[in-house]
C-alpha cells in the first residue's frame, strides 16, 4: 500500500514528492523496525547458527564460530525422508482441509446468506474449536483414534482393519489430525470470498443455459480464488511446519516425525544446534520458493 | 570512564566479559544477532575458560529454597500439598517453592544451561536431574560442593552402593534423591493370553513373535540401549565392552524392531497410559512406575521383572547451581530427607528405590508390605545384576545420542 502512495506520489510537483515521500518513509519506519527486530536479527542469528561448528572441547552443546556448509549437507542426507515426508503430508492436509471446507464455506457464504442468525451459529461452529487449546484438541483425537476406543473397536469390527492393525501412530491418524486442526484456517478464507460473490453473476449465467455445474466452474469458483489460494497457504505452511500431531506423544508413531520434530529433537535433545538451524532455513527457503511458484502460478493481486 | 557494574547479574557478567576482552570485536559483532546469541558465546567461554564462582550464600536472612523435580516425585495429598514437604517448613522455617520442572532430563537442560553457563539464578536452588546431566554439570563446573558438616543425616545415613562416583567421591556435588531401575514391566494377563507364560523373564521374552506390536520402550536412552546391551553381553560399565560399536550394534538392533512392527511406539514417561489402555502388553520401563500404575488401574495388573541378563539402574540427584544463594537451605532439605523417617515417609509414596539406609526399618512400622518390596528396598543379590550405564565423553554423549534420537525419528 505504502509503495502505491509512493508512486502516485511521482507524478505530482517535485516539492510533493519529497513531501509525500518522506511521509511514507515515517510511516513505513515502525513497521521496518519491527521486521528487523522482530525477523531480520532472529533470521541472520539462525543462519549464523547453522554454519557453527563442533566446539574442540567436544563438550556436548558447545559449538564455534565458523562457516561449516557441509553442515547443510549433513542435514539432508541424515533427515531426507523426514523432509520428504512433511510436504507429502503437508499436501495431502491441504487437500483434504480443501475438499472438508469448500463446502461448509459455500454453504455458509451462499446458502445461508438470507439467514443471518443461522449464519453466524454456522461460522461459530467452525470457530468454536479454536476456544479449546490446540493439544487438547490433538490429544482428544488421540484417544478416539487409540486401540480402545469404542471408534477404533466399530472399526475393527466393520472389518475395515486387519488383525493387530491400528489407527493411532499411523499416516492416517497424522493426516488427519494435522487436517481437523487447520480446517478454520481454510474455511474463513473461502467464506471471505464466497460471502462477497455476486448472486447476479450465478443468475446470469443461469439465463444463458449454463448448468449448474458449468455456473459453478466458470464462475462461482473463479471468484472463490483469492480465499482458496490465501487458505491454502495458510493451511499448507503451518502444516508442513507443525510437529505436535506426527510427535510420538500425540498421534504420531514409530514412523510419522515430520520435520519439526527433527527440529526439535536436535535442539532440545541433542543439542545439535547447527543440524536444527539448518533444517529450519531449509524449510523456511523451500516453502518460499513453493510458495512464490504457487501465487505466481495462480497470479492473485487480489491476495494483498 | 569507569562505571559500576550493572546490578542485573547476567548483564555485570557480561560487562565483566567484554572488559576482560573475552569477548573480541568480531565476536561481539555476531553478538548483535541478540542475546541468545550473546548468551551462547558466554556460554562457550565461561563453560571453557573461568572458571565459576558460587553465589553469595543469603540463606541465614532469606528462608526460601526453589526446588525443580519431576512429577509424581513427592508425597501428594488430593489437595495438593506435600506432607513431608510441610513438615520441613515448620521444622526449619524454610518455604520451599516445589516446582514440577522436569519432564525430560534433555528438555530441562536446555531451558536452564545457558543461566547455568553464566553462574547466574537459573531459577532454581536445588533441582534432581539424573545421574549422567549431573555428572556432565560438575564436569562444566556449574555445581556448587556442599558441606557435608550442615547434613549430618546424609552422612551417617547414604548407602554406600551411591559413593565413590568418579566425578563425585564424596557425593557433595550430587546427592542421590531417588534411585531407578529399568527392566520389564508387563500386564500379566494379556502376557499370560499371548504367549502362555506367566512372565517375562529374559529380554528375548520381549521379541516374541506373539507379541508383535504390542511392545513399548522408554525413550531413555541409558536404560533403553543398556538393557539391550547387557541381553547382547556387554558390559555397560566398562568402557572396553560398551564401544562405540557395540552401542551402534545395539541401537541398529532397536531400530530393526521398530521397523519389523515389533516395537509399537518408543516413548517418554507417556508409555504408561499405553499399559493402561492395552495399546501394548510389555514396556521396557521403570520400576517404579508398575506400582503408581497398578495403583491408578485399582487393581495388581502390572509387574515388573528384572531381566535374566540384569538391569540397569540410575539415580535422580540433588544438585545446587553455582547462582543459587540458598545452599544452606537446600543442605537442609537434602539432610531432612536423610532422615530414615522421612525418606520411608516418601518412599511409600514415590515407590523408587530409596538411597537411606534406616528407611526400611522405619518402612517396617509404616507398611511392612512395602518393606518386603525389593524394588523399593533392593538385597545386595539383587543389586548385583543392577548396572549402571558408564559414564560418556562429551563427544560420545553427542554422537550416541544422535544415533538415538534417529531410530526415534524414525526414516
Amino acid at each position: 500500500m505504502a509503495f502505491v502512495a509512493l508512486g502516485q506520489g511521482s507524478s505530482a510537483k517535485k516539492t510533493e514528492l519529497t513531501n509525500s515521500s518522506r511521509v511514507a518513509f515515517i510511516l513505513l519506519a515502525p513497521g521496518m523496525i519491527y521486521l528487523g527486530l522482530f525477523f531480520l536479527t532472529p533470521f541472520v542469528s539462525l543462519v549464523i547458527t547453522s554454519l557453527k561448528t563442533a566446539s574442540m572441547t567436544g563438550e556436548i552443546g558447545m559449538y564455534d564460530y565458523a562457516v561449516q556448509i557441509s553442515n547443510y549437507a549433513y542435514a539432508v542426507d541424515q533427515y531426507l525422508p523426514q523432509i520428504l515426508r512433511s510436504f507429502a503430508y503437508a499436501l495431502v492436509a491441504t487437500l483434504m482441509a480443501l475438499l472438508i471446507s469448500y463446502p461448509i464455506a459455500y454453504f455458509i457464504g451462499v446458502k445461508a446468506r438470507n439467514k443471518p442468525l443461522l449464519q453466524a451459529l454456522l461460522l461459530t461452529l467452525v470457530i468454536a474449536p479454536f476456544f479449546i487449546s490446540f493439544l487438547l484438541r490433538t490429544f482428544a483425537w488421540k484417544q478416539i483414534f487409540s486401540n480402545e476406543s469404542p471408534v477404533t473397536q466399530f472399526i475393527s469390527s466393520l472389518g475395515l482393519l486387519a488383525e493387530g492393525q491400528y489407527i493411532i501412530g499411523t499416516d492416517f491418524a497424522v493426516i488427519a489430525g494435522l487436517t481437523y486442526n487447520f480446517i478454520p484456517f481454510m474455511t474463513l478464507p473461502i467464506y471471505t470470498s464466497l460471502e462477497r460473490l455476486d448472486i447476479r453473476l450465478v443468475e446470469a449465467g443461469a439465463d444463458l443455459y449454463a448448468n449448474p455445474a458449468k455456473t459453478f466452474w466458470k464462475i462461482t469458483f473463479p471468484l472463490s480464488l483469492p480465499g482458496v489460494i490465501s487458505g491454502t497457504l495458510l493451511t499448507f505452511i503451518p502444516i508442513s511446519g507443525d510437529y505436535v500431531s506426527a510427535s510420538r506423544d500425540f498421534l504420531g508413531g514409530s514412523d510419522t516425525a515430520m520435520i519439526g520434530n527433527v527440529v526439535e529433537a536436535n535442539f532440545f535433545r541433542i543439542q545439535d544446534y547447527p543440524t536444527a538451524s539448518a533444517l529450519s532455513v531449509m524449510l523456511m527457503a523451500a516453502i518460499v520458493i513453493l510458495v512464490s511458484m504457487y501465487v505466481r502460478k495462480s497470479g492473485t493481486e487480489d491476495l494483498l | 570512564m569507569n562505571q559500576g557494574l550493572p546490578q542485573d547479574p547476567m548483564m555485570r557478567q557480561l560487562v565483566q566479559m567484554a572488559r576482560s576482552k573475552m569477548l573480541s570485536r568480531r565476536a561481539a559483532l555476531l553478538g548483535l544477532g541478540g542475546t541468545a546469541t550473546a548468551l551462547t558465546l558466554a556460554s562457550c567461554s565461561s563453560g571453557t575458560e573461568s572458571a565459576l564462582t558460587p553465589a553469595e550464600d543469603l540463606s541465614d536472612s532469606e528462608k526460601v529454597l526453589v526446588w525443580h523435580n519431576w512429577p509424581l516425585y513427592m508425597d501428594g495429598e488430593d489437595d495438593g500439598s506435600y506432607p513431608t514437604l510441610n513438615r520441613f517448613t515448620e521444622q526449619s522455617g524454610i518455604k520451599v517453592e516445589y516446582m514440577m520442572e522436569i519432564d525430560d532430563n534433555d528438555t530441562w537442560y536446555a531451558k536452564v544451561k545457558d543461566q547455568l553457563a553464566l553462574g547466574t539464578d537459573p531459577g532454581f536452588d536445588v533441582a534432581c536431574p539424573t545421574n549422567w546431566l549431573a555428572d556432565r554439570m560438575i564436569g562444566l563446573g556449574y555445581l556448587q560442593t556442599m558441606d557435608n558438616a550442615n547434613m549430618p543425616n546424609k552422612v551417617a545415613n547414604l548407602a554406600p552402593a551411591y559413593l565413590g562416583n568418579a566425578n563425585d567421591p564424596e557425593r557433595t556435588l550430587s546427592v542421590p534423591y531417588q534411585g531407578i531401575i529399568g527392566g520389564i514391566v508387563y500386564n500379566k494377563a494379556m502376557y499370560k493370553e499371548a504367549t502362555g507364560k506367566d512372565a517375562p523373564t529374559s529380554i528375548a521374552d520381549v521379541w516374541a513373535p506373539e507379541l508383535k506390536g504390542r511392545v513399548g520402550l522408554i525413550s531413555e536412552m541409558r536404560d533403553s540401549v543398556g538393557l539391550t546391551l547387557l541381553s547382547q553381553g556387554v558390559d555397560i560399565t566398562d568402557p572396553n565392552s560398551l564401544t562405540e560399536d557395540a552401542f551402534n550394534a545395539a541401537v541398529e538392533f532397536i531400530a530393526a524392531q521398530v521397523s519389523s512392527g515389533q516395537i509399537f511406539n518408543i516413548k517418554g514417561n507417556s508409555y504408561g497410559e499405553d499399559l493402561v489402555n492395552g495399546n501394548i502388553i510389555v514396556a521396557l520401563a521403570w520400576s517404579g512406575d508398575t506400582t503408581i500404575l497398578n495403583f491408578e488401574v485399582e487393581e495388581d495388573r502390572f509387574g515388573f521383572v528384572i531381566p535374566d541378563t540384569g538391569s540397569t539402574i540410575s539415580a535422580d540427584t540433588f544438585v545446587v547451581p553455582m547462582g543459587s544463594a540458598h545452599k544452606k537451605n537446600a543442605e537442609a532439605l537434602i539432610n531432612y530427607y536423610y532422615d530414615p523417617v522421612n525418606a520411608a515417609e516418601l518412599a511409600a509414596y514415590v515407590n523408587y528405590v530409596t538411597p537411606v539406609v534406616g528407611a526400611k526399618e522405619e518402612m517396617m512400622k509404616l507398611d511392612p508390605e512395602l518393606a518386603e518390596n525389593p524394588l523399593i528396598f533392593p538385597s545386595e543379590e539383587f543389586l548385583a545384576n543392577v548396572h549402571t550405564f558408564r559414564a560418556l565423553t562429551g563427544q560420545e554423549e553427542q554422537r550416541f545420542a544422535t544415533a538415538w534420537q534417529n531410530v526415534l525419528l524414525g526414516a
